[in-house]
């Protein structure tokens, strides 16, 4: 179509080609420089993900490069800002442990950059084909990572479970983009967004919607979609989970929102109850589930199911102020999320990682800046006030009483009730019970940063939410105004 | 009005002090743990100071908000940090300010592990209730409200008695569920009226269909602090529980957060509802006046029966403010002080005998007048304080309510006066089997009289007692021109109401 290939559009997504330049050369490194590499590695692997930040951050929005493929917008730059910078604090958490567990290998450092730029595609698609390409290149490369401790069976079997699982996701995904295709003779979000417009009969690009949400609500671990959640979370290496529950989910989220809200919002009406029970179920498996987990990585999978439940709330709302709820939403889960992931890495006994939720019992006695922290992550997560996790439902309920949906607002308020059972269970565990044996100490160079930045931010946000909620805001218009001038 | 942020200071003075005690390091335990209470008491006792200079200022002329202070906080939603009091919440947070010291003061020598966690969790709640009862923007009402919950969860759940976690995740997770509905309520209000300013919101008059919904989520919220029958089973767990400054706590103050709701939120901004509603109100608080009461009489758990005896007090409470007339709701709001000194009274003494008996039960104690003469004579104060003893702080919170009631309902008024009877029975009762009688147990033969910590917090407890007795007018004076102005908010919607249903009186 193009015979010019301007070079204004590689300027446009130059993290994207900076990302892929540094893995590619990380690659190398790592293959043909022997000895010693491995640290080479992770710390030009953590420098190229804040390089790619800035460049995302100082980079101009607003185009749409190579034809449409790529939405370059506000919308993007904030959950590429999101994505990378969970990448950033699961990688660096990720150093100790890998050395621990003598699994200090160039690959992962290199797999999570490639990953990275997966997602970078993902919330800057505009085009089916570049949604697929990205999910899959972010997919492919966490496969290998949840298989990564390979003489593991878990780990491995994580790995195995993921991929075929997932295998399954990108087919239903791929089915539902044919079938976009068929009917509506397109590929790009705008030509969708045109036929919508023009065609009254819109059941055949309405039932690949619903195979395309299907298969990301997969990677959102959505109920009914969530099987894999807690037998990948548990068998993964701890950082890799870690990494999943921030990076790939703010990325799948993104991309929910945008092809729902951007090509598929003339379907609104339909997609929307599609998204209330997907919410409804997550949030109730998501707390009823966790009550019987006392494995605390199963624990943080079903929470992780219960919180992207929330976070559908406020796209269920289907408006401005619903995709202004799931940023809100994603960022301070990103934060809360990464934090925990910290407090769990430093669970160490012996040199070896305890998992089970009893061995945090009497941490408060032992170890009570760590204590502390885990105690404010629950209390967040749990949704008590003035902690972050609470500004985050409230936002997204916002959204849902805007839009009417009080039965949904409701059940969410009332699920997150059950959910705090078993948030509070662990600070119980913490603070209530006789100490168990102390954790090894002391919590390492790596985490200590991460969980305090992350708690402060955590108990601070309150007093200093206005940038996030005026980015999130921002974004959120541009990417529902971007629609509207041609959708309506 | 006054130059300095005066309730901003009382608010996150606390604060301040916890974050002191957070930062403090130190070898010695010993040495640790006793400046950590003194910090905490001079904290409380200069909020305390804070609290009264508040008072003194108050201006007992107006039903305007005073010594408000406002700033932009969410300014994409309109949200501010608005803080400001009238003479409804001017009590509460005396009140509040009050008794904290008195709890750090009792929990001197009973609380001898993890003495600066202890101490950093009662600041940290000092701060939030004040908070609670200063806040005129919704959302900042609803975070103090709820995230008080955490200090007290922690305070029950690590100081607490045998039964102290489940008595925890009890009253977390039942104070969680009414709290959230309430957010909703919160969130729909902002919605219609475009304003979480609690002044606005006061005047905007909602939708009468839309009001009945508003209500029963704020009634779920409310009714499960205040408690009311049948949303009370977490009191007595609780209160039995807690250590013995928790259950003041509880008892004095976390009990007027739903009564204070219902007065600040549900009669001005839902008065039609809450027209409506007053049926159902009615009847629940005169069972828990009357179920409660015959429940108290059976108890032989000291601390439980002042916990039944609470919810039964509470019972006149809503009775009072939703009469919806000046006497009422004054007698209401004077029943909450009064329950607030006397039943947090009523716990210390117990806590005193506790103390030195580790036991609860009634049956363990007896004839302590021979040994404890001192402490007979102060329990003998806020027992009959309890009874509403004229010249007592009860007498005079219960005759206004009575008189409220009986000019709004007489079978109201009729039913609640046999809940006094009752409250007589089981209170003299108790005094009766654990103060006099011979002195026969052994182990109680050498029990102490209450020391000079313990008499520092009674006398200022009993002198409370009777000042509020003998001269109601010191704290009424200040509430009357509040009172008036809520009356005759909710007054069109009561006419409106008596009119429509026919019977209103």
């Amino acid at each position: 179509m193009m015979a010019a290939f301007p070079a204004h559009d590689l300027l446009s997504i130059l993290p994207a080609l900076w990302l892929a330049i540094a893995g590619m050369a990380l690659l190398m490194t790592g293959v043909f420089i022997s000895r010693n590499v491995s640290h080479i590695v992770f710390w030009g692997a953590v420098a190229s993900l804040v390089i790619a930040g800035f460049l995302a951050i100082v980079s101009p929005v607003g185009g749409q490069p190579f034809d449409g493929l790529l939405a370059v917008d506000a919308f993007g730059r904030f959950m590429t800002v999101l994505v990378v910078t969970g990448a950033v604090l699961a990688l660096i958490m990720a150093r100790g442990f890998m050395r621990r567990e003598s699994m200090e290998r160039f690959e992962l450092p290199v797999l999570m950059v490639l990953a990275t730029l997966g997602m970078y595609l993902m919330v800057q698609a505009n085009d089916l084909m570049t949604l697929y390409v990205g999910l899959e290149m972010q997919s492919l490369a966490l496969y290998v990572c949840a298989a990564f401790q390979q003489d593991k069976l878990r780990s491995t079997e994580a790995g195995l479970k993921y991929f075929v699982l997932g295998a399954v996701a990108s087919g239903m995904l791929l089915y539902g983009c044919s079938l976009v295709y068929g009917f509506s003779g397109s590929t790009s979000f705008h030509g969708i967004v045109a036929t919508l417009a023009a065609d009254s009969d819109s059941t055949g690009i309405l039932v690949g919607a619903v195979f395309i949400a299907a298969g990301l609500a997969f990677k959102i671990s959505a109920v009914p979609f969530h099987m894999w959640t807690p037998d990948v979370y548990e068998g993964a290496p701890t950082p890799v989970t870690a990494f999943f529950s921030a990076a790939p989910k703010m990325a799948a989220m993104a991309l929910l929102v945008r092809v729902l809200v951007d090509p598929f919002a003339a379907l609104v009406d339909q997609w929307q109850q599609i998204i209330f029970l997907l919410a409804v179920g997550s949030m109730a498996l998501g707390a009823l589930g966790a009550i019987g987990q006392r494995n605390i990585k199963r624990l943080m999978a079903y929470s992780s199911i219960g919180h992207a439940g929330f976070a559908l709330v406020g796209l269920a709302a289907g408006s401005e102020a619903g995709v202004h709820g799931v940023l809100v939403y994603l960022a301070i889960y990103l934060v809360m999320g990464l934090g925990t992931w910290g407090c769990i890495l430093a669970m160490r006994r012996d040199g070896t990682m305890v998992e089970g939720i009893d061995d945090l019992a009497g941490l408060s006695r032992s170890q009570p800046a760590l204590a502390l922290a885990l105690a404010v992550f629950m209390f967040s997560m749990a949704g008590i006030p003035p902690l972050a996790g609470f500004f985050g439902k409230f936002y997204v309920f916002l959204a849902a009483i805007d839009a009417g949906l009080y039965t949904l607002t409701v059940i969410g308020v009332l699920m997150s009730v059950v959910g705090a059972f078993y948030y509070i269970r662990i600070v119980k565990l913490m603070y209530f019970d006789d100490p168990a044996d102390a954790f090894d100490r002391p919590v390492g160079r790596d985490l200590v940063p991460v969980i305090a930045v992350t708690a402060v931010v955590t108990v601070g946000f309150f007093l200093f939410s206005d940038p996030l909620l005026d980015s999130a805001r921002n974004a959120a218009a541009t990417l529902v105004a971007g629609v509207s001038p041609t959708g309506q | 009005m006054s130059q300095w942020p005066l309730l901003s200071l009382a608010t996150f003075l606390p604060l301040v002090g916890a974050a002191f005690v957070l930062l403090t390091r130190g070898d010695n335990e010993e040495a640790l743990a006793r400046n950590t209470r003194y910090v905490a008491l001079w904290t409380s006792f200069v909020v305390l100071v804070v609290v009264l200079l508040i008072w003194a200022a108050f201006d007992t002329t107006t039903a305007e908000f005073q010594f408000v202070e406002r700033a932009p906080w969410i300014p994409a939603f309109g949200i501010e940090f608005h803080l400001g009091i009238d003479g409804i919440s001017l009590f509460l947070i005396v009140l509040t300010a009050f008794l904290v010291p008195v709890c750090i003061l009792c929990s001197w020598d009973s609380i001898r592990t993890r003495v600066r966690e202890y101490m950093i969790a009662f600041l940290v709640m000092e701060s939030f209730i004040i908070g609670v009862f200063c806040a005129l923007d919704f959302v900042l009402f609803y975070l103090f409200f709820e995230a008080m919950l955490i200090p007290m969860f922690l305070i029950i759940g690590i100081w607490g008695g045998p039964r102290r976690i489940y008595s925890a995740f009890k009253f977390f997770l039942y104070t969680l569920v009414g709290s959230v509905l309430l957010l909703v309520a919160v969130l729909t209000m902002y919605f219609e009226a475009g304003t979480t300013s609690i002044p606005d919101l006061m005047i905007w008059g909602f939708d009468e269909d839309l009001q009945r919904w508003l209500w029963l989520a704020m009634f779920a919220s409310f009714a499960v602090k205040v408690p009311m029958w049948p949303f009370h089973t977490w009191l007595p767990d609780a209160h039995v529980e807690a250590p013995t400054a928790g259950s003041v706590i509880l008892a004095g103050i976390l009990l007027k957060m739903g009564a204070y709701g219902f007065l600040r939120f549900s009669l001005p901004m839902l008065p039609e509802a809450s027209v409506f509603f007053t049926p159902l109100v009615y009847s629940l608080s005169i069972v828990a006046i009357i179920y409660t009461s015959l429940v108290a009489l059976m108890q032989e758990d000291m601390k439980k029966l002042i916990a039944y005896s609470s919810v039964a007090h509470m019972g006149f409470v809503t009775i009072g403010l939703f009469s919806m007339n000046q006497q009422g709701i004054e007698g209401g709001l004077f029943q909450m002080l009064s329950h607030g000194v006397v039943s947090a009274a009523l716990f210390l003494v117990v806590g005193v005998v506790y103390d030195r008996m580790h036991s609860r039960l009634i049956a363990s104690y007896g004839g302590l007048v021979h040994r404890m003469p001192r402490y007979a004579l102060v329990f003998m104060v806020f027992m009959l304080a309890s009874v509403g003893l004229p010249g007592t702080s009860g007498f005079v919170g219960e005759f206004l309510v009575l008189v409220g009631a009986f000019q709004a309902n007489t079978w109201v008024a009729f039913l609640a006066t046999t809940g006094i009877v009752l409250g007589a029975a089981y209170m003299l009762w108790l005094y009766r089997r654990v103060v006099f009688g011979e002195l026969v147990k052994a182990e109680l033969k050498s029990i102490s009289d209450c020391n000079r910590r313990e008499m520092l917090f009674f006398v200022p407890l009993v002198a409370a007692v009777l000042i509020m007795g003998i001269w109601p007018e010191s704290l009424l004076d200040a509430m009357h021109v509040s009172v008036v102005n809520l009356v005759e908010q909710t007054a069109g919607a009561n006419e409106g109401a008596s009119f429509a249903m026919g019977d209103g009186g």
